[in-house]
């Protein structure tokens, strides 16, 4: 009785609000639109699947957009790790809260102005990227892929610290002294005991880092040139061609799908 | 733990490079709100606070910034209520479709935006004719703004346990005054950082908005999108991004002062 009081009101609002909208874009991507008046003809087939699979062009997009969530995510991991370390491991518990809540503060500003902030920075010829770099020869990539992949490891890079951290906060000290007492080096030890051990949490963080990246299209809007993400796809065919939006909006949720089935299989996260 | 001093050193020094990589960027949107120069150039030759002034002037601001505070505070509400309810019903009783609630609660947040964004835009303007505007978007942020309630609520039952509201029941409280005397007060921490994230989350965000909103509702990213191509505004963008930057120490201290469980922010 209690139980149906508590559930009704917020399994109401997520199946309606929610699962109802996405199962209606789902039947829409099998219907399609009248090329004369733009409407949507509601007839079931399997056409605008046959255009995603067999146009090459959403294929580049495909493995443009996958190629730039991989190398946000690697990007993030290769940052995160000793930095993660030096806050859980080194750093004293004063300066560690002090880390944290640096790390923490960036997640609060606004999305858009961490973006905006990146298109001063790499801005071609007056930017902040050319001012402080060109003393060493260094020029700003411009907008682009590599502005995309810099802007988006710059938006996600908190949450692949964060779970870091706090697998190495509970990984114990003496485990690290053991493998060097057994005589192994740093890079030793981090290859062989740390790493593995804190592998539920570099997967938890790649969730976000992935994820996040792969539905992304304001960043390539504002930084990325001409550079199109699926999500730039799905947002272009939004107005003319709902029906094709929704079935481009399938690979993104698709590749997510089969990425957290692949996660649960690794049982990363039932150990979390 | 025995590391060696070169091994910190290079530690610190990544450490060192990663927070510059973290802060440089957010500096330069806090200087350039400064800017003499009103298009973009870098650096600042001059400095005045002139674009500060005409920002709080701005009309435009102004209503974006009333409008992303009302609807953030509504959907706050309503994932606060739900939330709630939800993290007592999976915490507290064992029922079929317990998993397919945890799991469906968190696919709003785990879809991309533009994803949930067509498929509420659809469903409110195609099948259910309706207009979109301020009641479509507090929806539509309810709808993500409930599993950070929820998160954060549940972790704080489970650990509470139920000894607590026993014990209360067995001194011959009622239900409602065992909640309101026992459960309530356990819990406000959790649910005050849970309202916080969410409302920060509202407040941030662009994706969901920009399909629910329609022509007539500016919230503040939407503001900043719509001027953020247009050179003429680029210094009142500047201030009102710089501002947004700043703003963002006001949650985290909050947090920091709040119980341990809530500084990652319960997004994990």
């Amino acid at each position: 009785m209690r139980l149906t009081a508590l559930l009704t009101a917020p399994v109401l609002w997520l199946v309606v609000a929610y699962l109802g909208a996405l199962a209606m874009l789902l039947v829409t991507a099998f219907f399609t639109i009248d090329s004369f008046t733009g409407n949507v003809i509601q007839q079931f087939n399997f056409g605008n699947f046959q255009d995603m699979l067999t146009d090459a062009a959403y294929k580049n997009v495909v493995l443009r957009t996958l190629g730039i969530a991989i190398s946000v995510t690697f990007f993030c991991t290769v940052l995160a790790i000793p930095m993660a370390f030096y806050m859980a491991k080194i750093a004293r518990p004063k300066t560690q809260k002090i880390l944290v809540a640096l790390v923490l503060t960036p997640l609060w500003a606004s999305y858009l102005v961490k973006i905006y902030a990146w298109r001063t920075m790499l801005e071609p010829g007056n930017g902040v990227l050319d001012w402080l770099l060109k003393p060493i020869g260094i020029h700003s990539p411009g907008f682009g892929g590599p502005a995309i992949i810099i802007g988006l490891s710059y938006l996600w890079l908190p949450y692949m610290i964060l779970p870091i951290y706090a697998g190495l906060e509970r990984l114990p000290n003496n485990l690290l002294d053991a493998s060097g007492d057994l005589g192994a080096h740093n890079f030793y030890t981090f290859r062989k005991v740390i790493l593995p051990l804190i592998f539920p949490s570099l997967v938890a963080g790649s969730m976000f880092t992935f994820s996040l990246s792969l539905g992304d299209y304001i960043t390539a809007q504002i930084i990325g040139g001409k550079l199109q993400m699926l999500g730039n796809v799905v947002y272009q065919n939004f107005s003319i061609n709902l029906p094709f939006a929704a079935t481009i909006a399938t690979i993104p949720v698709t590749i997510m799908a089969l990425y957290l089935y692949l996660v649960r299989r690794t049982g990363a996260l039932a150990s979390m | 733990m025995t590391i060696s001093r070169n091994a910190r050193m290079f530690l610190a020094a990544l450490l060192g490079v990663g927070l510059a990589f973290i802060y440089i960027p957010l500096s330069v949107v806090v200087i350039n709100s400064f800017n003499a120069s009103k298009t973009f150039s870098w650096p600042p030759s001059r400095f005045t606070t002139i674009w500060w002034t005409k920002a709080l002037e701005n009309t435009g601001v102004r209503e974006a910034l009333k409008w992303s505070i009302f609807a953030g505070l509504s959907a706050t509400a309503i994932a606060l209520v739900l939330g709630t309810c939800l993290a007592f019903a999976v915490s507290r009783y064992q029922f079929f479709g317990r998993e397919v609630i945890s799991l469906l609660v968190v696919l709003p947040i785990s879809l991309p935006g533009v994803v949930t964004g067509i498929a509420l835009n659809n469903a409110f303007t195609k099948q259910l004719g309706m207009s979109t505007g301020l009641l479509t978007v507090v929806i539509g942020h309810a709808t993500f703004c409930i599993v950070i309630v929820y998160n954060n609520a549940i972790a704080r039952l489970r650990r509470m346990g139920t000894n607590l509201q026993e014990a209360s029941m067995d001194l011959g409280a009622n239900g409602i005054t065992t909640f309101r005397l026992i459960t309530l007060p356990n819990l406000a921490s959790a649910l005050f950082a849970g309202g916080l994230l969410a409302f920060g989350l509202s407040f941030d965000e662009i994706v969901v908005t920009t399909f629910t909103a329609g022509p007539g509702i500016q919230t503040l990213p939407i503001w900043i999108y719509n001027n953020l191509f247009r050179p003429n505004q680029a210094p009142i963008v500047n201030v009102v991004a710089a501002t947004l930057v700043v703003l963002s120490v006001v949650p985290i201290y909050l947090s920091q002062r709040l119980s341990q469980d809530s500084t990652t922010g319960g997004r994990f």
